[in-house]
C-alpha cells in the first residue's frame, strides 16, 4: 500500500532522479519486540542534499534513522528486514563491522552529549581510535572540525577545558565538531535543536546548511518550518509509514497526498 | 438526610477545632530535633567515652602505642602495630580482589548481561550484602579456609619457598587456611555486593544517550566503557569504593573467624595475625585494668581511620554533585 504510494508520487521519481544515491532504503521493515514499526519503507537518500524527516510523534522517523548507523542493534529485541545500502552495501548485512560502519555515519542526538573529557579531547576522540595520526595532523584536524562547526572562536583559547562547561549550543556544536572530524559519509541529526534556544538553533541550522557541501545529510525534526528552512528533500511519515517524499518545496507547496497536506498546513500531528 | 448529616459533619468539625485550640506544628518540630540532637549527642558520647577509656593507655606507651609491636598481656605492655598493620592490608587486600569483581559485575550487568540473565544476578548481588557477617565467618572457617589451606597455601608456598621477596610475602610457616589473605578474600567477598550494586546504579544512571553517542562513533563495547562510562560515574564510583573500604576496615566477625588471631607481625599474608576489631573481640571478654584502657585506645584509632575514609568519601561523593 505504501509503496504503491510512494511509486505512483511523481515527486518522489523525480527525486530518484539528479543527485548520485548514498543511502538505499528497499523493503525495510522494522520491529521493536512484537510492536511492527516500520512498514515496508522505500526511498532513497542523495549525496550532498539534506533530506528532512518529518511526521507526528512515534511516526518512526527516528526509528529509521537509527537504523543507518545500526545503532538499534544495541538493544537485541529490535531487529530490522529488508535493504539499507550505503554506496550499494547492504548495511543490515551480519557480515557488516558495526563500528566501522558507524564511523562513517555520524549521528548526533536530541541532546548534547559531551564525554567527560577537554573540548579537545572530545574532537579528537573518534580520531584516535581510528586513525593513527601525529601531534600535528591531530592538531590540524581537530582545529578544521572546530571551524566547520563555526565553534573554533570561541573555544581556541580553552581546548583544554572540559566540554561540560560549555553552553548547551556550543555543546551541541561541539558534538558535530566531534562527529566530522572523523569525515564520515553521512551524518545524522536526530532532533539535533530540541533541547536548545532559538538563537542556538539558528546558528545549528545554519551550521547544517554548510554541511551539506561536504556530508550526505538526514535530520529528523519536529519542527516543520525547520524542515522547510534546511531541506532539499522531505520525507513524511505516518504511523510506520512514509506517506510521502519529494523535494522539500513540493512537499510544502504541492503535496499529492491529503495526509502530507494535512500535516504541513497544521491540521493534525 | 444527606444534607443534614453534612451539616452535623461540618458543625462537629468546627467543634472540636474550637474545642482544642491546640497547635501541632511547634510539638511536631521540638520531637523531630530531640531525633536530629539524639544523634549528635550519641556520637559525641562514643567519642568522649572511648578517648577517656582508651587516655590511660596512649598516656602510658604514647606514640609506642601505635608502633609497638609487644602486646604482652602478662607484663601490661600494649603496642597495636600489628592490628593495624592487620586491618590496613586486610583491607588492602579486600579492595585489590574486591574492586575490580565488583566494577566488572557492575559493567556486565548494567552493559552485556542480556535482560533475563540480568535480573537474577542482580537480585544475587543484592542478596549477598543481606549475608549477616557471621555467616560469611562460619562459611569462611569451616569450608573456605580448609580448602584455602589445602589448594592455595601448601601449592604456593612450596613454590614460592626460598624465593627472595615473594618467597617472604607468600609463605605460610604453618599452612592452616588460617590469616590475613584468607581474611582479605573473605572481606572482598563481603564488599562486593556494596561496590557492584552501588555503581551498577550510578551506570544506569548515565543517560542512555551518552552511552549511544560513544558507539555512534564507532567505539566498541570496551572503548565506551573505558573513555566514556567510567570516567562519567568516575568519581562517583570512588565514593562507593570507599564505603566498601569503610566496612572492610571495621568488619569484625568474619575476620575474627577466619584471621587466627596471632598477636605477632608477620611479614608473610599466609601468616596468622590481627586485625584492630578481631582483637577486640577476641579479648574484650577477660579483659581488665591496662588491656581493657588498651582496647578501647585501639576502638579510638580504628574510629579515626575510619571516620577519615568517610569523610573522604562523602567530599568526593559531594563534588560529583556539582556536576
Amino acid at each position: 500500500m505504501s509503496m504503491m504510494t510512494v511509486q505512483d508520487a511523481p515527486s518522489a521519481a523525480a527525486a530518484d532522479q539528479g543527485a548520485k544515491v548514498r543511502i538505499g532504503v528497499r523493503g525495510l521493515d522494522f520491529y521493536y519486540g512484537s510492536f511492527h514499526a516500520l512498514k515496508n519503507i522505500n526511498m532513497n537518500f542523495h549525496d550532498r542534499q539534506v533530506t528532512a524527516m518529518i511526521g507526528p510523534s512515534g511516526c518512526g522517523k527516528s526509528t529509521l534513522l537509527r537504523i543507518f548507523n545500526r545503532i538499534y542493534s544495541l538493544y537485541p529485541e529490535q531487529r530490522a528486514t529488508g535493504e539499507v545500502t550505503l554506496d550499494g552495501r547492504n548495511i543490515l548485512s551480519p557480515s557488516i563491522d558495526v563500528n566501522e560502519l558507524r564511523a562513517r555515519i555520524g549521528m548526533v542526538f536530541q541532546k548534547p552529549t559531551p564525554f567527560p573529557m577537554s573540548i579537545y579531547d572530545n574532537c579528537a576522540f573518534g580520531l584516535r581510535l581510528y586513525e593513527k595520526l601525529s601531534k600535528s595532523e591531530l592538531d590540524d584536524r581537530v582545529e578544521q572540525a572546530l571551524r566547520k562547526a563555526a565553534l573554533w572562536d570561541e573555544v581556541k583559547d580553552k581546548l583544554k577545558q572540559s566540554g561540560m562547561g560549555l553552553s548547551g549550543g556550543q555543546q551541541q556544536r561541539m558534538c558535530i565538531a566531534r562527529t566530522i572530524a572523523q569525515q564520515p559519509d553521512v551524518i545524522l541529526f536526530d532532533e539535533p535543536t530540541s533541547a536548545l534556544d532559538p538563537i542556538s538553533t539558528g546558528k545549528i541550522e545554519e551550521l547544517i546548511e554548510q554541511l551539506r557541501a561536504d556530508f550526505t545529510i538526514v535530520i529528523v525534526t519536529h519542527n516543520m518550518q525547520q524542515a522547510a528552512r534546511i531541506s532539499q528533500y522531505t520525507a513524511f511519515m505516518y504511523l510506520g509509514e512514509l506517506i510521502e517524499f519529494g523535494p522539500t518545496t513540493k512537499i510544502f507547496m504541492e503535496p499529492q497526498q491529503k495526509r502530507t497536506l494535512d500535516y504541513v498546513t497544521g491540521r493534525f500531528g | 438526610m444527606v444534607a443534614v448529616s453534612e451539616q452535623t459533619y461540618k458543625t462537629a468539625r468546627t467543634d472540636t477545632r474550637r474545642a482544642k485550640p491546640f497547635r501541632f506544628d511547634p510539638l511536631f518540630a521540638a520531637a523531630t530535633r530531640a531525633a536530629a540532637i539524639t544523634v549528635l549527642v550519641l556520637l559525641f558520647g562514643i567519642m568522649a567515652s572511648m578517648i577517656y577509656g582508651g587516655w590511660p593507655a596512649f598516656r602510658a606507651f604514647g606514640l609506642g602505642f601505635l608502633t609497638g609491636t609487644q602486646w604482652d598481656t602478662m607484663n601490661d605492655v600494649y603496642g597495636g602495630l600489628p592490628a593495624i598493620v592487620g586491618t590496613l592490608s586486610t583491607a588492602l587486600i579486600a579492595m585489590v580482589i574486591g574492586v575490580p569483581l565488583s566494577i566488572g559485575t557492575a559493567i556486565y550487568l548494567t552493559q552485556l548481561a542480556p535482560a533475563w540473565f540480568k535480573r537474577p544476578v542482580g537480585t544475587a548481588v543484592e542478596l549477598l550484602a543481606a549475608v549477616p557477617s557471621i555467616i560469611y565467618g562460619m562459611w569462611g572457617l569451616f569450608v573456605f579456609v580448609p580448602l584455602f589451606a589445602a589448594w592455595f597455601q601448601v601449592p604456593v608456598s612450596s613454590v614460592v619457598e626460598g624465593m627472595p621477596i615473594v618467597g617472604t610475602i607468600f609463605y605460610a610457616r604453618s599452612p592452616s587456611g588460617l590469616g590475613i589473605l584468607s581474611a582479605g578474600i573473605i572481606l572482598a567477598f563481603m564488599i562486593v555486593p556494596f561496590i557492584a550494586s552501588l555503581t551498577r546504579d550510578m551506570l544506569d544512571q548515565i543517560p542512555t544517550v551518552l552511552r549511544e553517542s560513544a558507539y555512534g562513533i564507532g567505539c566498541t563495547t570496551w572503548e565506551v566503557v573505558r573513555h566514556v562510562l567510567l570516567p562519567q560515574a568516575g568519581v562517583s564510583i570512588i565514593g562507593a569504593i570507599m564505603l566498601g573500604l569503610g566496612r572492610a576496615l571495621g568488619e569484625t566477625m568474619a575476620v575474627t573467624f577466619v584471621i587466627g588471631n596471632a598477636n605477632r607481625l608477620s611479614a608473610s599474608v599466609m601468616d596468622p595475625g590481627s586485625t584492630i576489631a578481631s582483637r577486640i573481640a577476641s579479648e574484650f571478654n577477660e579483659a581488665l585494668g591496662m588491656q581493657m584502657n588498651a582496647l578501647i585506645g585501639l576502638g579510638c584509632v580504628l574510629f579515626f581511620v575510619t571516620f577519615v575514609v568517610l569523610v573522604i568519601a562523602r567530599i568526593l561523593v559531594s563534588r560529583v554533585r556539582q556536576y
